[in-house]
């Protein structure tokens, strides 16, 4: 009888430390000196797994299934993970520090190649075979790693201004809005529409979260800041900086971004624009086919176009996303692994990804491809777009990194510090993360 | 257990010596018994802990190369992860978090109590449909904590349920005391059934004739309640409400779905023991989690010292005395 509560707590107490045992699988590491990352050691081949989020139109079966078909003695296999990005990113680490085979190449977003290049977990691509010459070029600076090549992009992304055609051209503006100023002008002039009632002016992602890190990348890009330079060294304490953190207090002061901004994620963003109550929403592509929806879902589809996002004085930086592939170092048949990533990021196969799922090609050429550009009118806008874009700071400890630009932001667009003094703490604070 | 099979020994009297060897083989093959479930608990309850706090010694993945690549290999760093957790800005993560851990801890117990306590007693109670009552009760209790948190992000958004009804437009899944407000609904939305479903048990195991004894005596609807129900429900009440303490100080789930794991007004030790896992320290993550077991462990002994202990008297003088004692005297003290 007197063993049962205690018995309990113990079994409660361990429950609440085993939650966290388990990184515990690594311990001991060090002993993996043959895992050098370097260039022209893919070598071997037979059967291969790709480690992605969920296969969603199907596209990528279909493509692994053609793959397979040609090749017989190099079967691929999709093992899907979680929906979550950073469950997948956590899968991936455990595969990684347990240096199994399991996965061998990984489907990895931008922001995450710092870290997995850093750690050793994935083998370095040889640049000169993958024909980088037709990629966009922003698009390759997202799988590299201090100048080498660890992961090619198969597909793109970029922050895009989703406008109310139909309600500029009621309040008599023709062209969509270049700079903030001519932004908030329109906003003005559609207020006084009897249509205009309720809609707010303008929204991008301010919740917490990893689109708050992007919607301070945008502002603070687009008016000349950074939060690191070229060299990787923290440089946010900037008057530009601080202009561009200005505008997203001031959107939200003023009553530009509706009040519910900081709990609106993407999705509550795209149900807002999707109800008709947003005149100006920047969003990913992904948007552009939801809302166009005929079925009812969308009270909005063929009364919106897409434009560059604005920025003080002309266009803005938008912030580049995407996915790359990536072969695990710890992976065997590393080269059909290498043949399998140029067979998927090759134009058919680019393509018809593109038309399945409206993820963005990273090839130059497709978007000029007649096909294409009549399946999504944007394409031109989002080329140019991707060409101006800026990628998110590319660190090792990029979790950490995002989150003090998170919490920094956060505390500074909901009025608990001022610009000046959350662009000084994020710059020591940053100064920590970045320093080997 | 140990006195049970003790006592089960068929014991052969053939003089003293010949007993206490009996005894002995009877100690050791109590031994021999009970050693598969004890190389069990080692294996999944003293490995881990044991494993998590050796973790908590260690630091590794610090610093980069020349050529930009982690430096491998762990180094045995003592008690800085540990020291690290109480100084600079960490410190004030941590107390944030700690304060946020008890403070859910007190109201979501608290609460679920009074309630469970009172569903519990409508679910005792003999009327048309009770079974669907019962039913629907612990409908909460069986969503599984991810998918709640779900449902109450949809009812809490800023143009949703909990706003239209309220006719309020409160940011509940924002940063601050609404937040927090949010968090402590659904949980407490969500377990008191666990509450309510332990306590019923206890209440079916109370004798009807100590009631009608009460009733005789005089004794009214609340006194019954006072003098009888809960001093009799009380051993199940205390472990149901133990067990629900050890639960809401690991409190993860829940403000992670519903608010988000960065938001400092929902942040819990868990939160803060994940995002350093996540973020592959796992040497700063064994210590945080380190730092909340000894909480955990602080905290369930103190309760079972100071209200359990109760629980452990009355089970040791039911043992020497098999009748209801405790009964008993209340009867006794209601007839006064």
């Amino acid at each position: 009888m007197r063993r049962i509560p205690l018995a309990g707590v113990v079994a409660g107490l361990a429950l609440a430390l085993a939650a966290c045992g388990g990184g515990d699988g690594g311990t001991g590491g060090g002993g993996t000196g043959g895992q050098k990352a370097a260039a022209g050691e893919l070598t071997g081949r037979g059967p291969i797994t790709l480690a992605t989020g969920k296969d969603r139109s199907g596209n990528m079966q279909k493509m692994v299934d053609a793959w397979n078909k040609a090749h017989p003695n190099e079967q691929a296999r999709i093992i899907e993970l979680p929906d979550e990005p950073n469950e997948q990113r956590q899968q991936m680490i455990q595969n990684a520090t347990t240096k199994s085979d399991t996965y061998t190449i990984l489907n990895l977003d931008v922001v995450w190649t710092a870290e997995f290049a850093a750690n050793r977990w994935l083998a370095e691509l040889p640049k000169d075979k993958l024909g980088l010459d037709a990629f966009l070029p922003a698009t390759v600076t997202t799988g590299e790693y201090r100048g080498r090549l660890f992961a090619l992009p198969t597909t793109s992304d970029s922050g895009l201004l989703y406008y109310r055609k139909d309600l500029l051209e009621k309040a008599g503006i023709a062209e969509p809005p270049k700079t903030w100023d001519e932004m908030w002008a329109a906003c003005d002039k559609v207020a006084k529409l009897p249509e205009g009632k309720g809609v707010d002016c303008y929204l991008t992602e301010v919740a917490k979260g990893e689109g708050l890190t992007v919607s301070a990348a945008e502002a603070i890009n687009s008016t000349g800041g950074a939060f690191v330079d070229a060299s990787g060294k923290p440089n946010v304490n900037t008057p530009e900086a601080k202009k561009g953190l200005e505008f997203l207090i001031n959107a939200i002061k003023d009553g530009r971004m509706p009040k519910a901004a900081v709990t609106l994620d993407g999705e509550g963003g795209r149900r807002h624009f999707q109800s008709g109550k947003l005149l100006f929403h920047r969003q990913w592509p992904y948007q552009y086919g939801l809302a166009n929806a005929e079925d009812g879902s969308s009270k909005v589809a063929g009364k919106f176009a897409v434009a560059p996002i604005p920025g003080p004085a002309g266009p803005g930086a938008a912030n580049l996303g995407g996915h790359n592939y990536a072969i695990s170092a710890f992976a065997k048949n590393k080269a059909s692994a290498l043949d399998f990533i140029k067979f998927s990021a090759a134009e058919p196969q680019q393509k018809a990804n593109a038309l399945a799922t409206s993820q963005a090609p990273t090839l130059t050429s497709l978007y000029s491809d007649a096909e294409m550009v009549a399946k999504y009118p944007y394409l031109p806008t989002l080329k140019a777009a991707i060409e101006n874009a800026k990628s998110r700071p590319s660190a090792v400890k990029y979790g950490d990194v995002t989150t003090a630009i998170q919490n920094a932001v956060y505390d500074a667009i909901t009025g608990k510090t001022t610009a000046d003094q959350a662009l000084a703490d994020l710059q020591a604070k940053l100064g920590e993360l970045t320093t080997p | 257990m140990a006195t049970t099979i003790n006592e089960g020994t068929p014991v052969i009297p053939t003089g003293r010596s010949r007993r206490a060897k009996v005894a002995d083989s009877g100690g050791r093959l109590a031994a021999l018994l009970l050693s598969p479930t004890m190389l069990v608990l080692a294996l999944v309850i003293g490995y881990p802990v044991l494993a998590g706090f050796r973790e908590s010694l260690f630091t590794r993945g610090e610093g980069l190369d020349a050529d930009g690549f982690v430096v491998e290999g762990e180094r045995f760093v003592g008690l800085d992860n540990y020291a690290a957790i109480f100084s600079g800005d960490r410190a004030t993560a941590f107390w944030n978090a700690f304060g946020n851990t008890t403070f859910f801890t007190v109201t979501t117990v608290f609460l679920e109590t009074v309630i469970g306590v009172a569903m519990a007693l409508i679910m005792q109670r003999a009327f048309r449909g009770r079974a669907f009552v019962r039913a629907s009760i612990l409908v909460p209790w069986a969503i599984p904590t991810a998918i709640s948190g779900l449902l109450w992000r949809w009812i809490f958004q800023a143009d949703g349920a909990a706003n239209a009804v309220l006719g309020t437009d409160i940011l509940w899944t924002a940063d601050g005391p609404a937040a927090k407000t949010a968090v402590i609904i659904a949980e407490v939305w969500k377990t008191s059934p666990f509450i309510a479903l332990l306590v019923l048990a206890g209440l079916q195991m109370i004798p009807r004739e100590v009631y009608e004894a009460a009733q005789v005596d005089g004794a009214g609807a609340l006194q019954r309640f006072w003098r009888i129900t809960l001093p009799l429900v009380k051993p199940a009440l205390l472990v149901a409400v133990l067990f629900r303490m050890l639960d809401v100080l690991r409190m993860f789930d829940l403000p992670a779905v519903l608010v988000g794991v960065n938001q400092k007004s929902v942040q819990t030790l868990t939160t803060i023991s994940w995002f350093e896992a996540s973020n592959l320290r796992y040497g700063s993550a064994a210590a945080y989690a380190t730092v909340l077991f000894v909480y955990i462990a602080v905290i369930s002994y103190l309760f079972v010292k100071l209200l359990g202990a109760d629980i452990i008297g009355q089970a040791r003088e039911v043992r020497k005395k098999p009748a209801t004692k405790a009964g008993a005297k209340t009867v006794r003290k209601v007839a006064a």
